[in-house]
């Protein structure tokens, strides 16, 4: 979501149209609680089987999707926005005459759904003339009727929107008590009905679940003209409510005080330290640019990891079908054959769509794959990319690794990252003692601004936190740090990673891919990690 | 909503559902209004026709179609607010959407910034609609990618990209008389060429709201042909050049100087660039070199948009740099009455002055300097500075006396946008562009030839 659409969401007043149009229509909170009869939906997705298979499709999937959202934006002691949304259809794919047909519809009656799989097949035969040869589906066995569930707590479409309302407002009074000028504070939740039934015998029902809750606080120093934000340390999770709920073995503290979270959030003791830290930025020393060990807290190497392997090991971006958007990938595939030391040895970096509490945690694909756990990068050398059933073969494989989602029953499925995590240390080791062994560091903490080149050779990022490490100990805060990197070297630098109770998620609510744009929500999980020599600038100017 | 995939097609009749026109979706207005006994009612009806092909490794990939409409009701009991919205617009499900507002708003906590609706304006239309871009066909889509793909595939290029076009129309009106009916027509296109090898790369883009003004062949030729030329580049070091960015290369740095669309709010409360030093805003402050003229107009012949914003305040022509200086400030409605000031309509659309000098006469004056074809994955470092990072991207080349010498690899950038437009050297023609996520905000942006650029590390992607 960009910041313009941000702006739109969190506008005070606006109406249902301003909000970007994948997100439906907009509805009363009530509805967020009702689903649709498994017995229904299969009925339906059988007219959308038994219509393509009459009409000559070799293949069909349907998924039926019923998209639920829910957000609550405040600001201070305001509410600005609270919007439920809604998005209901049904989207079927088929495989005719060697080719992909789509479509789809939002009405749900038999006809409709008919002539929708009827115009999918359309689509694909006339496709055929355009491919050089037939889509190669990797097979996979058809499951019956199963379901799965996140497996959540508390679903946070029941809580009163009065006691999100009151959460956030008491979080902003909290923020603006310990000195914070300004705090943003919003509440995203969401729940994923979908249903998906396909020619090989499954059919799936799946209840997903998010959470997010991102705030942002600002100090002003009006004397000085200057200004300083520090950003929440939550990560959105694949959890209900109980995400919120703060319990106390779930808070870490650093090395030099800063606080983060593993498995619930305490939103309000974030606010008040993110209010006293915001104000420290207005004075923190400024940076001096040079090589730095950076000592990266998992709050923050989950976007690294993101867009440095993640994304470079999305087999589509390798093949050039990316190419024109966000890019293609170094990572080419005879980097895969020549067995390219993507990093040091200590860098083992998994694909994992099975992860509890992960946004990309699914039983089932959006292509009815069995989800599953595989190396990316074993012990710094690449070893995979991630594959769909119709790219399976290009790589040998016989069958695909079920990292296959839409954004909506409206949109096309295709490959969108698993959750994409480095590996903890095997070796015992705590944040508290790694950072003992650094003489001259940079201990970061939270995500920062970011930017990474259309290969992804060459990257950069900041971060909310920075903290000077002298002589094995944290002697200050720093800021205006940002740090490029050539992710080869970056990852080959990596010396050390602490071990597994350290280990954390972090993740993209919002992860843009594809023309027309679809996003999706995905977790990158890490402990902390060490990487030496890396380059730091400052990023100050003045404006007089 | 319907979707299409691969070479959907569509009958002319179903293209016109959804498609109202003025007096009918008036009607749909009218009556969702009568029916609120609320104490205000504000009503918004919208409606979009979309087609779009993508390509990539010389064939198409995907294409679809998606038709929709949508009303949203917005009522208000004193401060209380509630909205709904739908797409189904007989009168009973009118009346429901109305009730289920109305129910809404009084369970909803009052909204201290609650503003009025708002009076009944006049609008001067702009325009935004084309009628021979609302009549673009999937076989229109198939030719596009044909006439790229094709002169790609026999020259040893591969050419990838999105091709894409909307018919949309939006209508407002409230309780209080007012009325506003648009309609819009865009396209947008973008391609990337790359050669076999991949040691080369060119893009092109062109975004207008009339179909007639666009030509494939001559775009794709311009992308093929950058890729052609950037291939065996050389490694500069890095560090401040000269560089002459061509618009789509300036377009993501100015998208980020407009996104907080020069908010006095914003400024006032002391985070923005535009916060002053003590309190107070920038306004009436030269920030920028005095050849840096930037303004707002609805109805500007090339990038027109709605004449109305998000709170159907009217969008006017309105300065906001003039010769460097700042010369106004966007106030929302509810600031505008915080603050005693008068609403403005914002940003809808970005126009930067330029002259009539082509890229290449930019290069023809440059005595030592880069030419950036465009920027990538540009984003915010610091917002009190404008502080920008990104790359270059498909197309950058070393000149030296006044030519084009060779191409040079990738580099990363670190610069603040407002320091980069006080380093101005000369600025060249506008043209129509777009950032890729926000087509709706057109943006008619010269060449420009800045000196003292700032950049930090070169990058091996091509």
């Amino acid at each position: 979501m960009d910041r313009r659409d941000f702006l739109k969401i969190t506008g005070a007043g606006l109406g249902g149209l301003a909000l970007p149009a994948f997100y439906g229509r907009a509805i009363a909170a009530e509805e967020l609680l009702s689903t649709i009869d498994v017995a229904t939906k299969k009925k339906l997705a059988d007219v959308a089987l038994n219509a393509a298979k009459s009409s000559g499709a070799t293949y069909c999937d349907v998924r039926i999707g019923r998209y639920l959202r829910q957000f609550v934006v405040t600001r201070e002691d305001k509410v600005q926005n609270v919007v439920n949304t809604e998005s209901t259809g049904i989207g079927i794919r088929v495989i005719a005459k060697g080719s992909w047909g789509f479509a789809a519809t939002s009405d749900l009656s038999n006809d409709a759904v008919a002539k929708a799989t009827a115009q999918a097949v359309a689509i694909a035969k006339a496709n055929a003339r355009l491919r050089s040869e037939p889509v190669q589906l990797a097979p996979t066995k058809g499951v019956g009727e199963v379901s799965w569930k996140t497996p959540i707590v508390r679903n946070s479409m029941e809580v009163p929107i009065k006691d999100k309302v009151d959460l956030l407002l008491g979080v902003n009074a909290e923020a603006i008590k310990a000195g914070a000028s300004y705090i943003n504070s919003t509440l995203f939740l969401v729940n994923e009905q979908k249903y998906f039934a396909s020619t090989d015998g499954s059919y799936i029902d799946q209840d997903v679940h998010r959470i997010w809750a991102p705030m942002n606080v600002t100090a002003v120093d009006k004397t000085t003209g200057k200004f300083r934000s520090r950003q929440g340390l939550s990560a959105p999770r694949g959890m209900g409510f109980e995400y919120l709920d703060a319990k106390a073995a779930d808070r870490v503290e650093l090395p030099g005080g800063a606080v983060v979270y593993r498995n619930s959030y305490d939103m309000k003791a974030d606010a008040i330290a993110a209010a006293k830290q915001a104000k420290e930025k207005l004075t923190a020393t400024s940076v001096k640019p040079g090589k730095y060990d950076l000592m990266l807290d998992p709050s923050h190497t989950w976007l690294t990891i993101h867009e440095s392997v993640g994304h470079p090991t999305e087999l589509d971006r390798v093949l050039g079908y990316e190419a024109n958007y966000a890019g293609t990938s170094f990572a080419t595939i005879d980097k895969l054959k020549d067995k390219f030391k993507y990093g040091s040895d200590k860098v083992t970096i998994v694909a994992d769509k099975t992860q509890p509490g992960s946004l990309g945690a699914v039983a089932y694909d959006d292509e009815g794959v069995k989800t599953q756990k595989w190396d990316l990068i074993r012990d710094g050398v690449l070893v995979n990319y991630q594959v769909i059933r119709d790219q399976a073969h290009i790589l040998g494989l016989k069958e695909s690794q079920g990292c296959c989602y839409a954004d909506s029953w409206s949109s096309v499925q295709f490959q969108r990252m698993a959750n994409v995590s480095l590996q903890p240390g095997k070796d015992k080791l705590a944040p508290a003692e790694m950072i003992k062994g650094i003489e001259n560091g940079i201990y970061i903490v939270g995500e920062g601004s970011f930017s990474i080149d259309q290969q992804r050779y060459n990257a950069q990022f900041g971060g909310q936190l920075f903290y000077e490490i002298k002589n094995g100990k944290v002697t200050q805060p720093l800021e205006d740090v940002a740090y490029q990197i050539r992710t080869p070297e970056f990852w080959n630098s990596c010396v050390a990673v602490c071990d597994e109770s350290d280990y954390r998620l972090g993740g993209s609510f919002f992860d843009g891919k594809g023309q027309p744009g679809q996003v999706s929500a995905v977790s990158h999980g890490s402990s902390t990690a060490r990487f030496n020599g890396v380059n730091v600038i400052n990023t100050a100017r003045s404006l007089g | 909503m319907t979707k299409g995939g691969p070479l959907a097609w569509q009958s002319e009749a179903f293209r016109r559902m959804g498609m109202f026109g003025e007096s009918g979706a008036k009607e749909i207005l009218d009556k969702a209004i009568g029916l609120s006994k609320a104490d205000q009612c504000v009503a918004r009806l919208s409606g979009a026709e979309t087609g779009n092909l993508r390509y990539a490794a010389n064939t198409a990939s995907t294409s679809g179609s998606v038709r929709d409409a949508e009303l949203a009701v917005e009522v208000a009991f004193g401060k209380r607010v509630g909205t709904v919205t739908t797409n189904r617009f007989d009168e009973a499900s009118l009346a429901a959407a109305v009730r289920r507002a109305e129910e809404l708003a009084h369970l909803a906590p009052e909204n201290p910034e609650f503003v009025p609706a708002i009076e009944r304006q006049t609008y001067a239309p702009s325009k935004t609609f084309v009628a021979k871009s609302a009549t673009v066909t999937p076989e229109y889509r198939a030719q596009v990618a044909a006439d790229c793909i094709e002169p790609c595939r026999k020259q040893g290029l591969v050419a990838a990209g999105f091709f894409t076009d909307t018919h949309s129309f939006s209508a407002i009106a409230n309780s209080k008389g007012n009325f506003g009916y648009q309609e819009n027509t865009t396209i947008d296109f973008t391609c990337t060429v790359r050669t076999a090898d991949g040691r080369g790369s060119g893009y092109v883009a062109r975004n207008t709201a009339d179909v007639s003004t666009f030509d494939a062949k001559e775009a794709v030729a311009i992308a093929a042909r950058k890729a052609k030329e950037s291939v065996a580049a050389k490694a500069l070091e890095p560090g401040k050049y000269t560089v002459i960015l061509e618009p789509q290369a300036l377009m993501p740095m100015m998208y980020w100087l407009m996104s907080g669309g020069f908010d006095a709010r914003e400024a006032d409360e002391g985070r923005s660039f535009l916060s002053k030093k003590g309190g107070g805003t920038r306004l009436g402050e030269k920030l920028f070199d005095e050849r840096v003229t930037i303004y707002t107009d609805p109805w500007d012949a090339q990038a027109p948009v709605l004449p109305w914003n998000e709170e159907d305040t009217p969008r006017r022509r309105m300065p906001l740099v003039t010769r460097g200086r700042i010369d106004a400030l966007h106030y929302s409605r509810y600031w505008a009455a915080a603050k005693g000031k008068a609403a403005s309509g914002g940003t809808g659309n970005v126009i930067m002055a330029g002259g009539e000098k082509s890229t290449a006469d930019l290069v023809k004056s440059t005595a030592k300097g880069l030419l950036i074809t465009r920027t990538h994955y540009v984003n915010m470092v610091d917002p009190q500075t404008m502080q920008l990072t990104g790359l270059t991207r498909d197309g950058t080349f070393y000149v030296e006396n006044g030519e084009i010498k060779y191409p040079v690899r990738n580099f990363r950038f670190n610069e603040s946008v407002v320091i980069a437009l006080n380093n101005v050297e000369d600025i060249g023609r506008p043209e129509r562009t777009v950032f890729f996520f926000d087509l709706a905000f057109p943006m008619m942006l010269p060449a420009i030839k800045l000196r003292d650029f700032t950049f930090t590390s070169l990058s091996d992607a091509i």
